[in-house]
């Protein structure tokens, strides 16, 4: 019985590990393999608007295609990585993007982990403070290792 | 204080932040992104009439009259459970409704028109989707007002339900009625 789990689960592990990396490929007519690159790194940092957990590099909603059609069109034009974003964002609001720009709007989103590492260190600070007033216990606590 | 309830403390706080997002969820549609055109002129567009091809109707001839755009297409779902309201409400709103058919064949959307009834003044054809991503549609259906200068003034992201149409489109399309006059 141990056997036989053990012969799945390598046949599954080895499955993941072979399989490529999904993407959901259009023929799109790339000019060269740089462009091909560029347009993946691009579409990979994109949110999907209608599965909004799978970026546009990934998303096989009709809705994505056409967007990454029109990306496409767009890097023909000579567009820049910064221009089709700014077309993404003016029309689906900075949630298109994965990684949120800095601004005062989001402070709260860049910096609550700061914060709390912050108020953790001032805790942990006066913790140890308070120990350290106490007394020592004796050395000799009876333990006997 | 007594050190031994900080765990109760901290449990009592942890149920409080969880029972309020669940509470936060079942009041909010978590899907719905607000849209950056709020406010802002309406997308130029220029697109064929659904039952007369040979013509169109743009934005610019919209101009003058605030209007209700209605992002719908034959193949969603959702739109034939928003279609009923439409149906009884769109001749009362006191403006005109525009279907934008949305990345669907022609020939579905007037059998689906023909089937289930056709709610608007006008429907145009977006058959390649691109109007739709002007105006930052996502999921059909979707709903824009826009007013006489153009601009979008509210959205609303899936079903018309009664309950929107009277709390949130109504008082909107008054005044802007309102202050046309």
């Amino acid at each position: 019985m141990k056997r036989i789990i053990t012969a799945l689960l390598s046949i599954v592990l080895l499955g993941a590990i072979l399989t490529p990396p999904a993407y959901a490929i259009d023929a799109l007519p790339f000019k060269d393999r740089a462009q091909e690159l560029r347009f993946q790194q691009l579409t990979k940092q994109l949110r999907c608007m209608v599965c909004q957990n799978e970026s546009l590099a990934d998303s096989t909603a009709s809705l994505a295609q056409d967007l990454r059609r029109d990306i496409f069109n767009q890097m023909q034009a000579g567009k820049s990585d910064a221009e089709i974003k700014q077309w993404l964002t003016s029309r689906y609001s900075d949630f298109v993007l994965y990684d949120p720009p800095l601004r005062p709007s989001t402070w709260l989103l860049w910096f609550s982990p700061l914060l709390l590492v912050l108020i953790g260190a001032m805790v942990l600070w006066r913790i140890l403070r308070r120990r350290a007033q106490q007394p020592l216990p004796t050395t000799d606590s009876g333990e006997d290792w | 204080m007594n050190a031994r309830l900080l765990p109760l403390i901290g449990f009592v706080g942890l149920f409080a932040l969880l029972a309020f997002g669940i509470h936060w969820n079942t009041r909010h549609e978590m899907n719905e992104v607000p849209s950056p055109l709020i406010d802002k002129p309406a997308p130029e567009f220029n697109l064929p009439l659904l039952f007369d091809p040979t013509k169109t109707l743009g934005s610019k001839d919209l101009r003058g009259k605030p209007y209700l755009l209605n992002v719908f297409g034959s193949w969603c779902p959702t739109c034939q459970d928003e279609h009923p309201f439409l149906m009884s409400e769109g001749k009362s709103l006191g403006i005109p409704l525009i279907g934008l058919d949305w990345k669907d064949q022609p020939d579905n959307a007037k059998r689906w028109l023909a089937h289930f009834g056709n709610p608007y003044s006008t429907v145009i054809a977006d058959e390649d989707g691109h109007t739709g991503i002007n105006f930052g549609v996502y999921g059909a259906p979707e709903t824009f007002l826009v007013d006489a200068n153009g601009v979008i003034r509210y959205k609303h992201i899936s079903v018309l339900t009664p309950r929107v149409i009277e709390q949130e489109l109504k008082p909107r399309i008054a005044e802007l009625l309102e202050t046309k006059q």
